[in-house]
């Protein structure tokens, strides 16, 4: 095991109790709401925050451990970290920015330059090598810190909210970015976020905080197709359907049509649909949805809030009900039945992974 | 009685002040500005060259510049770690020791030159064993109006840069320790580039109100020239003796000041903190 962590930390009145493992060059994705935790979670493994119970182990190295009186410092962890805000030091230039790792290790100027100037060209960065931080938009200025974090060779890389303060675009370009760092170096990754889309882009795997605690875990699938809670549900229920957009129609590999918005950019696209804006008939519907298809019921989560069917056909689909909506239609496992979606409910991002 | 008004000045209205408070305004500044001005008018500019450029007026000058720059050297190396300090590590007091290092800030200058003999002078706290040790007297030596000017310029350049060091995102100080920088690293190359322009600052006033010494300095260094006698204090005797030099001295130290002040102001716009242009 590439990371193990089983601690408690207590402020106040919050407790965060964790209980985790991370494979050797494994992604793991934690979602959860503001206050969940997660930002905790990070400073215990990065070494900013002592943990107050348990003990955390990096690559077989006890980095925290109350029991034993262990703790290794910030800069002994090989733990990098990509921050919310970048976080990148406005006085000095980029180039000197991903040098800094290097140069803290003792690596003379020249060499740590070097180095540095590899890892901007690997994401399309060099061009911005003399700049300063503040005249770089929020998404390069993330790669930036990106190519930082990695510069060091981490063997633990934590993403705090990568793509949360960006546009559309550069949300999809971290994305791109991050996905071809995991191709070509696998890193033992940390991904913290609230966007579920980071998660399936990017996670092998996925925890869920709320209140402190692990509330659940597994597959992404898994999780979405079966959400222990209301917010999961909310969280992690997006349907994604990937594809070429033309004339307000997204195309998918398997040639199935979706409407999408009329004023949708053209290109590859990746559509979100939720469950909830997902409706069920028994038959054909007419008249104002314009995306409708013949679906099986593959599985079925029943709640006493809701109930989650998952459909297959030519574009797999989440479907979420009230528990009266599913009695109506006498939902079964197995059961064909037609799905309709409103072009209008249905959200498009740029697609720029491979 | 109409209230339109046509043309320019249509809306100048909008934004000027009061009369009243204007009118108030500019008796303030008539007041700042009416001294300097009657000095200029004083002033025996004939003789000006050759009163600035006698012997004791020289010395007096030059041991000014030295001891303000030693001070203020002296303020940085002490003052920025004890900055650091205050603004950083919570220990139990801590606000009771803020008040004691800015004490000599708000303290009459004269009781300061009287606290530092209480302490360093020949019958001092300090005064013997400085002696015995290094063979060192303070009172009445050039190394005392460092001192003294020291003591008085000091939490100027506190006051700047722990204001600095409260207002700085700590987490660029987290980003810099993963990424392998220790605390001094991280210190050195990280939190000190940021607050430079307070730290410039704090010099500079530090520096200015050195180079203005004159109660403490007088009280505990005395008042001897090329020794002691800074320009403050060869002003405040040439008084007397001769008021055309005393006014020449005084010129050249307004000039510095509010050559200081100006730069000072281009200093902290410059500096101010810069945000991302874009997110």
């Amino acid at each position: 095991m590439s990371v193990e962590a089983r601690f408690t930390i207590q402020h106040d009145s919050f407790q965060l109790t964790i209980d985790m493992t991370l494979a050797d060059g494994e992604v793991l994705a934690v979602l959860g709401p503001n206050g969940s935790g997660k930002s905790t979670l990070l400073n215990a493994l990065s070494g900013l925050q002592p943990i107050d119970s348990g003990t955390i182990q990096i690559d077989g190295n006890i980095v925290d451990d109350v029991d034993r009186s262990t703790f290794v410092l910030p800069e002994h962890r090989h733990v990098g970290v990509m921050f919310q805000n970048s976080e990148l030091f406005e006085t000095m230039s980029v180039i000197d920015n991903v040098a800094f790792g290097l140069r803290a290790h003792g690596e003379n100027r020249n060499a740590a330059r070097s180095a540095a100037a590899e890892w901007l060209k690997r994401f399309s960065l060099e061009s911005f090598a003399h700049r300063r931080p503040a005249s770089l938009s929020g998404g390069q200025a993330q790669r930036v810190a990106l190519a930082r974090a990695l510069a060091t060779r981490p063997n633990l890389l934590l993403l705090d909210e990568p793509t949360s303060a960006l546009d559309v675009r550069a949300k999809a370009e971290i994305r791109r970015d991050l996905l071809q760092l995991r191709r070509e170096h696998p890193v033992t990754t940390l991904l913290v976020t609230h966007d579920p889309l980071d998660a399936f882009a990017l996670a092998d795997r996925v925890i869920v905080l709320e209140e402190g605690r692990i509330v659940q875990s597994g597959a992404l699938d898994e999780v979405a197709s079966h959400p222990q809670s209301r917010h999961i549900a909310d969280m992690v229920g997006l349907s994604l359907v990937r594809g070429e957009v033309r004339n307000g129609t997204l195309t998918t590999a398997a040639n199935a049509l979706l409407v999408v918005p009329a004023d949708t950019p053209e290109g590859p696209s990746v559509a979100s649909i939720r469950p909830a804006s997902v409706s069920l008939h028994r038959r054909q519907p007419e008249g104002s949805a314009r995306n409708a298809w013949e679906m099986a019921i593959s599985d079925l989560d029943r709640h006493p809030d809701r109930v989650r069917a998952r459909l297959t056909g030519p574009i797999p689909l989440l479907a979420e009900l009230t528990p009266a909506g599913a009695d109506a239609l006498s939902l079964a496992v197995g059961d064909t039945l037609w799905a309709s979606v409103k072009a209008s409910e249905v959200t498009v991002t740029p697609d720029l992974l491979p | 009685m109409t209230r339109l008004r046509t043309g320019r000045n249509r809306s100048a209205g909008l934004q000027r002040p009061p009369a009243a408070i204007l009118a108030i305004a500019a008796i303030a500044i008539a007041f700042f500005a009416l001294p300097f001005i009657g000095l200029l008018w004083r002033v025996p500019w004939g003789d000006a060259w050759s009163l600035l450029t006698t012997p004791s007026s020289l010395t007096a000058l030059r041991l000014s510049i030295e001891t303000s720059l030693w001070a203020t050297a002296l303020s940085i190396v002490f003052g920025v770690p004890l900055a650091w300090v205050l603004a950083r590590y919570g220990f139990p007091g801590r606000r009771i020791v803020r008040a004691l290092c800015l004490l000599s800030l708000v303290l009459p200058p004269v009781v300061g030159g009287v606290a530092l003999f209480a302490a360093y002078g020949r019958r001092g706290l300090l005064g013997d064993s400085l002696f015995d040790w290094f063979g060192m007297r303070l009172p009445f030596s050039t190394a005392g109006v460092v001192l003294a000017q020291t003591f008085i310029a000091m939490p100027f350049l506190v006051l700047t840069v722990e204001a600095a060091l409260r207002g700085l995102d700590r987490r660029s100080e987290d980003a810099a320790r993963t990424l392998g920088a220790s605390r001094w690293y991280a210190f050195r190359r990280v939190t000190l580039p940021a607050i430079r322009p307070a730290l410039i600052a704090g010099a500079v006033l530090a520096w200015a109100r050195a180079l203005g010494e004159f109660g403490a300095t007088i009280t505990f260094a005395g008042n001897f020239p090329g020794r002691t006698q800074t320009m403050p204090l060869s002003v405040y005797l040439a008084l007397e003796s001769n008021p055309g030099q005393a006014l020449v001295l005084s010129v050249v130290m307004i000039a510095i000041s509010f050559g200081v002040l100006l730069s000072l102001r281009d200093q902290w716009l410059g500096g101010s903190t810069t945000g991302r242009s874009s997110q």
